[in-house]
């Protein structure tokens, strides 16, 4: 870890950068992009969620005002164009062809059938409403359980019983044994509800083609302008990468759903090419519910086996996990080995056991949403963990410690494939209870329970996987990509630095960390450093901002990069000082001979040395500029404790969220004010699971949470004034020993929430609700156990 | 979210808005807050070809007290209404639905006579107009006049306002000394609408309820008032006891069923439990 020379050096928290443009309403996201000659979409989409198309009659549409043209998904399958493929292969995979188009079926509400092209964003939408599509309205299954049951209605022919996959990991043999040898076995089902990442700005696109260059670009709200042009320049429309340009401009959050290659994108660049002029769409609130990659939605039982000291033998976990109606580019990963790797948690359990059903539905496709498979483990095993604890008359911190992978045991090898790069347990669990006043706290809840009041305390103790790496390894279990990063630092002749980096940011901050980074190296002020990001056509090549990779392996390819421009500047001093380059040192922006600090050039000099080249050591080119492909050697895993306090109105089942407690450890950290609003941010959303969201669907697979209306999102009212702290672990895996924090504060407070709430209604005799815990749920529950006591 | 094309229309004074709603007839709709009327034209389940903006009558606007009433314009934004010292005395239940109406957004733009107009089954002012006897003022071509709002509300989104006629303010009678009133609500935690709301005003006397008018909102097709716990009210003293006693079946009349996110049994206790506490705060501000 670098020390900080700068005022704005790593570990200040200057402000955001990127923050002037965004509060002045100056950010360019992009709908804001008008193009000349700008032509508007709007996509017919099923009403259905499961129908054969009979027939698309546009010939009314056709004859409105302002309507430029009419495709159907017959018109893109007749041109060529190929589905969207899956990016990551698990054996055995039962791939339902995803076309942009519906061409004979449709497998969703929301599933797009035609794209309207008219002169102004409304006609487009009156021509869509325009178009009669005739259906033949089949059978539609929304739950996965009850699509893998036999006499299902199938979602496509090429997978029977709906099945996309199998898959397990770890020993099941030996996992069996250790259930035989237990005293004490606890077995619990639990349902992680389907979510919707909800992000601020909508999805939108805009592509153009020039038939002067043949170049297409596209402006696109994504995660990963890079992996959206490999995707669908070279797998779906066949455009040869050189002629094809993918910028992403400001964007207003993600959460992963904008990782993704979808039907719209697709389409619009299509349709570019075949008008010659600039196509753009813009998701409507509702079109964002229906279409953007939903989350979650696992249904698994878990066993956990015990000694008779609370010592964990053995863990068993069996999944079934809706993909929806599609596969979403990374979603066979998402509830495999993003979810069942991270099921030993923070602890020592010799045998684990896990079984994954991936099963088709007619329901919107299911992919990454923040936290990515790692929540559904930390939630699984966090919430048997209080079961556990109550039926072993123990207490849940208590159980917690007993089990925790001791600091010595580092690098842990777990088994189920992962190695933590680095943990120390107890502290952060230590510190979060001293915070919260864990004693003095269940003293207070009882005495309160005595009084007809029902507090609920509730911790979960999570560790989750940061920066998914090596390539190698990833390729190895399915990745179609690698997972590395890139970043170029460029010194101009006066000095001022530009960083191009693959990360991309929906909201991080990059812009002013990755400068702090820069900063720090270079010894110059942040405001000298701009960060680029987010353009095929500036970036060498990126695989973009997800699971929480940006600052440990983006971060570490910048740092990477600035090692070696700190390098050559030494060369060059070393030549303008007469002075051996192994006798440089370079500190506080200056270089100098060691030992003698008068003999010395500033880094303003040596920058223009560089670049006016008249005097240059022999075999080294003029310029300074560096760029670094990093693949780390390993993921990073931060960890911590989140304690939740929480009370319930017995009378109307109420919540109230009365105190958030959280530890967090990230390793070192870059901005600290940025990663606590991370934190911030990431607990909202998890709590938003916990006591509030849900996407539901019908049986037969009508979206009922279709709206703002009907899906329950925290708001800022719900919240006390988090009570955080730190530890702090550096990571051996990088140079600048940081992990990542873009999830942590999701993945961990979603089980502390439901712990505490299950708590609380524990002197009921409740043993578990599933979430969202919401009102109307938990009064169900307590008046049906009054009524049976 | 592009409406269907219509033409817009800013009326200038209440006369004017009378004469766009008579010419355009059932293809006009009248624009005051927007805050119902825009999401459904959005969604494309209402396409008015014609909208009449009464935004800008500034006679519309405003809170007096005169009379032994209190008198609200129509288009008085929500806002208003919860920050008004007038209503805060004179009409409490009133100061608290206003407040407990979606976010600062809508507060800020939505107003009592959209609201009322709009009839939402699940709104908040509806049962506050029942239970405080207000009267809703209309003007038509043919004049204007008073519905007592037990006579206003006559269904789901439905009034007893004849075509063409406009509801231009709402009088609520000052209540006698020793009254109190309050609105109580378990709001949607998506939508911040009503899962119930209850509205009472009580009028103490001696020690004793002397009278009592209790309405809710949500778990009916229109707000309606509760007749029985009113009566079962009046007559008893101002107790929790007797509030605990009349409110324990105020649920009980109400066809109610189970949902997606509530059964009917816990609806009918939310009813109590909302019902219980609208009195409980109406009648400690009685005794002040």
């Amino acid at each position: 870890m670098a020390t900080r020379v700068v005022p704005d050096g790593i570990g200040a928290s200057p402000r955001r950068k990127e923050d002037g443009r965004f509060i002045t309403g100056r950010g360019q996201y992009t709908d804001d992009i008008v193009l000349p000659g700008q032509l508007y979409a709007a996509f017919v989409r099923s009403p259905h969620a499961h129908a054969r198309i009979r027939s698309v009659n546009a010939t009314r549409a056709r004859s409105l005002a302002g309507v430029r043209s009419v495709y159907t998904g017959a018109d893109l399958k007749a041109a060529g164009v190929n589905p969207i493929p899956v990016a990551w292969l698990l054996p055995g995979l039962n791939i339902g062809e995803y076309m942009p188009l519906a061409t004979d079926t449709v497998r969703y509400v929301g599933n797009p059938v035609a794209i309207v092209i008219a002169d102004s964003p409304a006609r487009a939408r009156d021509a869509a409403d325009a178009i009669d599509v005739d259906y033949d309205v089949l059978d539609g299954i929304a739950d996965a359980t009850a699509a893998l049951a036999t006499g299902a209605p199938v979602v496509h022919s090429n997978a029977p019983g709906n099945v996309a996959f199998n898959w397990a990991i770890g020993d099941a043999d030996a996992t069996a044994a250790a259930f035989a040898a237990a005293t004490t076995v606890v077995t619990q089902r639990v349902i992680n509800q389907r979510l919707i990442a909800n992000a601020i700005e909508p999805r939108a696109c805009n592509a153009t083609f020039s038939r002067g260059t043949d170049e297409l670009t596209l402006y696109v709200t994504s995660q990963n302008p890079h992996v959206h042009r490999l995707l669908i320049g070279a797998f779906i429309l066949g455009i040869p990468e050189h002629k094809f340009r993918v910028i992403s401009t400001d964007v207003g959050g993600g959460f992963g759903s904008k990782i993704f290659i979808y039907p719209e994108e697709v389409v619009c660049c299509w349709v570019a090419k075949q008008l010659g002029a600039p196509v753009k769409w813009t998701a409507t609130r509702s079109e964002s519910f229906m279409t953007d990659v939903h989350g979650r939605d696992h249904a698994t039982d878990v066993g956990m086996a015990f000694d008779a000291n609370g010592k964990i033998l053995g863990l068993r976990v069996n999944t079934v996990a809706n993909l929806g109606a599609y596969l979403s580019a990374f979603a066979p990963a998402v509830p495999t080995w993003l979810y069942a790797t991270l099921l030993s948690g923070q602890y020592t359990i010799a045998n684990i056991h896990c079984t994954v059903t991936g099963a088709y539905s007619n329901t919107t496709p299911v992919d990454a949403y923040r936290g990515a498979g790692r929540p559904e483990a930390c939630y699984v095993l966090e919430r048997v963990m209080d079961v556990a604890a109550r039926k072993l008359a123990l207490d849940p911190a208590e159980l917690r410690r007993r089990n925790f992978i001791r600091p010595e045991q580092f690098p842990y090898q777990t088994p189920v494939a992962l190695q933590y790069d680095s943990g120390n347990y107890v502290p952060a669990l230590d510190r979060a209870l001293e915070i919260v006043g864990y004693a003095a706290l269940r003293k207070e809840q009882a005495e309160a329970r005595a009084k007809g009041r029902y507090i609920g305390i509730g911790l979960s103790c999570y560790v989750e996987a940061c920066g998914a790496a090596p390539s190698a390894i990833a390729g190895a279990i399915g990745a179609q990509a690698g997972l590395y990063e890139t970043g170029t630092v460029r010194v101009h002749p006066t000095g001022k630095v530009t960083v191009f980096t693959g990360s991309h940011q929906q909201g991080q901050g990059h812009e002013t960390t990755f400068a702090q980074i820069a900063a720090n190296e270079l010894g110059v002020a942040i405001d000298d450093v701009d960060v680029v990001h987010g353009d095929t056509g500036r970036i060498a090549f990126g695989m973009g901002t997800y699971a929480s990779r940006s600052g440990a392996v983006g971060g570490t390819a910048i740092f990477l990069s600035l090692q070696k421009i700190r390098e050559k500047g030494k060369v060059l001093a070393a030549h303008m000082l007469e002075a051996a380059v192994d006798d440089m040192e370079f500190e506080s922006g200056q270089f100098f001979v060691k030992g003698s600090p008068e003999r010395s050039k500033s880094w303003g000099e040596v920058c223009l040395a560089a670049y006016l080249a008249h005097s240059m050591p022999a075999g080294v080119e003029p310029g300074l500029e560096a760029t670094t492909f990093y693949d780390p050697s390993n993921f990073v895993y931060p960890f911590g404790t989140h304690i939740a306090v929480v009370e319930v109105d017995a009378d109307t089942g109420a919540v109230e969220l009365k105190r958030f407690v959280a530890v967090d450890d990230v390793g070192n950290v870059i901005n600290p004010m940025i990663v606590e609003g991370q934190i911030h941010g990431g607990i909202a959303q998890g709590v938003g699971q916990a006591l509030w969201e849900a996407a539901s669907y019908d049986s037969g697979g009508q979206l009922l949470s279709g709206s703002m209306m009907t899906y329950a999102l925290p708001r800022a009212s719900n919240f006390p004034m988090y009570e955080l702290d730190r530890t702090v672990t550096p990571s051996p895996v990088n140079p600048l020993g940081v992990k990542g924090v873009g999830e942590a504060g999701t993945i961990g407070s979603t089980p502390a929430i439901a712990n505490a709430v299950n708590d609380a209604l524990s002197g009921f005799g409740i043993t578990h609700l599933d979430m969202p815990l919401t009102p109307g749920k938990i009064w169900q529950a307590i008046h049906t156990a009054k009524a049976g006591s | 979210m592009y409406p269907s094309a219509f033409e817009y229309h800013r009326a200038a004074s209440v006369s004017d808005a009378l004469a766009l709603m008579a010419q355009f007839g059932d293809d006009a709709k009248v624009l005051a807050g927007g805050h119902s009327l825009l999401p459904v034209m959005k969604l494309r389940f209402a396409s008015p070809a014609h909208l009449i903006d009464i935004g800008r009558i500034p006679a519309l606007s405003g809170i007096t007290e005169a009379g032994g009433q209190v008198v609200i314009g129509a288009m008085t934004r929500h806002a208003e209404l919860a920050s008004s010292a007038v209503l805060a005395r004179s009409a409490t239940a009133l100061s608290d639905a206003a407040a407990s109406i979606g976010d600062v957004q809508v507060r800020n733009r939505g107003t009592i006579g959209g609201s009322l107009a709009h009839a939402d089954p699940a709104a908040d002012l509806p049962p506050v107009m029942l239970a405080l006897g207000a009267l809703i003022g209309a003007t038509g071509t043919k004049g204007a006049r008073t519905i007592s709002a037990d006579a206003y509300f006559t269904g789901t989104f439905a009034t007893s306002l004849a075509s063409g006629e406009l509801v231009t303010e709402i009088r609520i009678p000052v209540p006698a000394a020793g009254s109190g009133s309050a609105y109580a609500k378990h709001a949607d935690a998506a939508s911040g609408y009503a899962v119930v709301g209850a509205a009472a005003l009580v009028t103490v006397t001696g020690g004793t309820i002397s009278a009592a008018r209790v309405a809710i909102t949500g778990m009916s097709p229109m707000a309606m008032r509760l007749a029985s716990v009113e009566s079962a009210l009046t007559g008893q003293p101002a107790t929790a006891q007797s509030v605990a006693a009349a409110a324990r079946s105020a649920g009980g009349g109400l066809e109610l069923y189970d949902d997606a996110n509530a059964s009917a049994a816990y609806k009918a206790n939310l009813v109590a439990v909302y019902v219980t506490r609208a009195l409980t705060q109406a009648l400690a501000r009685a005794a002040t």
